[in-house]
């Protein structure tokens, strides 16, 4: 292709941008440039993400492994929905369903009211120093593993040697097996879920608080209003887009739980069952324990129910504030 | 700004760290700062004692561990832990290199494929745009769920056992690529684009020479965020990896949490019985010292790099 044409093209392109609508531009060596730069992460979309987007359908299959992943695929019975009739037949499913949607809620009351709270009081400390070394500690569980955590837990929660347990005994309390004790975790599971997730929000929403104009404030304070006024009509109004952003993206994934904290933790102790299992930890433990069916049903509830969540909470946003919505 | 409101400029300058008079009035009381400091003060304790909960029992003798149990501080100060882990040098070793190659070059094939995209994004005018946008969109929306993740990825595209499972599946993400998209659209002229085309660059020398070398914070973040979470994984591990030679440092932590006597099994190799090397071995301190291998660089680094996550969570949250 000439330099002519290309210029040509490029002057086209430039114009074309006012062009009238549903006229079609003409395919131009631009377009195949981009192309060519986006098809390694088209390729990596489609085969991480689209393949498996297919393959959700074996929910409605028995699926056995038979050789390689086509052929099982392919000789593999269609059953309807008899997985989602055993499914739905096991107790377990209610009470799963009913952990991960209730774990969610509180998650997501709390994890917006304290790094919000959090965020706000942390912005009015005097020492600017003191505050971004409080800051920068409180980050530091965002950046723990899973694995990593439970091995801190396990130092304070183990039956012979954790540091609780030897506090009980010097109080003249006896030793207990915190990790047998269905009553205690999801308490705890939630402080842990606000451990590691405190930090990371409140720095999310003092990068807002630090966003606003300070003249607001200035404005506000010279016709009197007290610090909790000028938070409530300025901070928090101004504060609104991000935190329904926030909401948005928890309650899209209302139906998915962080497998890390509810499988790790608790390091998958049998009497905890009821309390720590959720959608997440179910999949995973049926696919390793036994038939994929039941797994994979759960694993399509979960995807369907997440796809429905996400859609429907972007709706309602958009219905309330068009600017915050997501799509 | 400071054209505006000479006067507040000129007292901000004469006396830094006492803010001028206003200010002083519109803030928070003296008690009230007190206690919240209080208050900010236990809760970043809370976050950190845990961590030194754990060295503390990484650097303790393991009679003192089986006799008094874990402490703040150590009743007999010892090495063994880690003499042990460096006794072990084989297994530890190979699980650092596997978790250190994995991160550089899980990070280094995600920033090159999010940008990519993001940059193709960017392009106003582009033909596909509307496609790849929705390639992009929809994976956010609705995935295949774990099973179906799972058989794809171990039989059909066969990478249960070696390496490409722990860095593939975690390289891209629809949020990175989202940051990048709206990163090159609000920071790099359109004109510095549109003129270098009139000299003739193809999309790929613009994209290579122009776009990423004034991009890069955003490449920062995009490699913090990709870096501190392939050095944090386990979860592929778990999945895809039955073979304990291609464990990282956090599944062999995980592997070790669940069943101490897996370090007992690789040094029984070594000539001593598993019985009677699980009996000698400093198990507890052992443990201890794997999180702090694993804790330790990310703690020493994550305070520089803060505010690179920070400004990624917030270009996030601002749609393109």
């Amino acid at each position: 292709m000439s330099h002519e044409v290309d210029k040509a093209a490029v002057k086209k392109e430039i114009i074309g941008n006012k062009r009238p609508k549903g006229k079609k531009r003409r395919w131009n060596r631009d377009d195949t440039e981009l192309t060519l730069l986006a098809l390694p992460t088209t390729i990596w979309y489609f085969l991480f993400c689209f393949v498996p987007m297919f393959g959700i359908v074996i929910a409605f299959k028995e699926f056995r492994i038979n050789g390689r992943f086509l052929k099982s695929f392919w000789t593999s019975e269609w059953v309807g929905v008899n997985n989602f009739k055993f499914l739905f037949a096991t107790k377990d499913i209610w009470m799963i369903i009913k952990n991960t949607l209730s774990y969610n809620i509180v998650f997501i009351i709390l994890g917006i009211v304290v790094p919000v709270a959090a965020a706000i009081a942390i912005g009015q400390l005097h020492s600017k120093k003191l505050m971004k070394v409080y800051q920068t500690a409180m980050f530091m569980p965002y950046f723990l593993s899973w694995v990593v955590v439970t091995a801190l837990v396990w130092a304070f929660l183990s039956f012979d040697k954790g540091l609780l347990n030897n506090l009980l005994e010097s109080w003249g309390m006896d030793r207990q097996q915190w990790y047998m004790k269905p009553q205690m975790w999801p308490p705890f599971l939630v402080f842990m879920n606000l451990w590691k997730g405190v930090g990371y929000g409140m720095v999310v929403y003092l990068a807002t608080i630090t966003g606003i104009d300070k003249t607001y404030y200035e404005a506000a304070g010279i016709d009197g209003a007290t610090i909790w006024q000028q938070v409530r009509y300025i901070t928090l109004p101004l504060m609104k887009t991000v935190i329904i952003m926030m909401f948005i993206m928890n309650v899209g994934r209302i139906f998915y739980s962080d497998f890390g904290l509810f499988y790790q933790v608790p390091r998958d102790s049998n009497s905890l069952y009821d309390v720590v299992y959720t959608l997440d930890v179910y999949v995973y433990k049926q696919l390793r324990t036994s038939t994929t069916g039941m797994s994979a049903a759960a694993a399509f509830i979960q995807s369907l129910a997440g796809c429905v969540t996400i859609l429907t909470a972007n709706w309602v946003v958009r219905k309330v504030d068009r600017e915050s919505a997501m799509i | 700004m400071g054209r505006q409101r000479p006067g507040q400029g000129q007292i901000r300058i004469k006396g830094k760290k006492e803010p001028d008079g206003f200010e002083r009035f519109n803030r928070v009381s003296k008690p009230a700062n007190v206690v919240l400091n209080i208050v900010f003060f236990i809760m970043a304790m809370a976050c950190i004692i845990p961590v030194v909960l754990v060295v503390a029992i990484s650097f303790s003798a393991e009679e003192s561990i089986q006799e008094y149990g874990y402490h703040f501080i150590p009743k007999i100060f010892s090495l063994e832990g880690y003499t042990f882990l460096v006794s072990q040098s084989k297994m530890i070793v190979r699980a650092l290199g596997v978790s250190l190659l994995v991160t550089i070059a899980g990070t280094v094939l995600g920033v090159i494929l999010t940008t990519l995209m993001g940059y193709v994004l960017s392009r106003p005018g582009y033909k596909l745009n509307g496609f790849l946008t929705m390639v992009v969109f929809i994976p956010m929306v609705f995935n295949g769920g774990l099973v179906s993740t799972y058989f794809v990825n171990s039989q059909l595209l066969g990478l249960k056992n070696t390496l490409w499972a722990l860095i593939l599946p975690l390289c891209v993400s629809s949020f990175n690529v989202v940051i990048c998209r709206t990163f090159f659209k609000s920071t790099v002229p359109e004109s510095l684009i549109e003129s270098a085309k009139m000299d003739g660059a193809s999309q790929f020398t613009i994209f290579s020479r122009i776009v990423m070398p004034i991009s890069l914070p955003v490449l920062a973040t995009i490699g913090l965020f990709l870096c501190f979470s392939y050095w944090n994984d386990w979860y592929q591990s778990m999945l895809y990896m039955e073979d304990s030679k291609l464990y990282s440092l956090q599944a062999l932590l995980n592997a070790i949490l669940t069943n101490i006597q897996m370090l007992a099994k690789n040094a029984a190799t070594m000539g001593l019985g598993a019985a009677e090397m699980l009996a000698k071995m400093p198990q507890e301190a052992a443990r201890m010292a794997i999180v702090v291998i694993i804790v330790a660089p990310i703690a020493c680094a994550y305070p520089f790099f803060q505010k690179y996550f920070i400004s990624g969570l917030t270009v996030g949250a601002v749609k393109g």
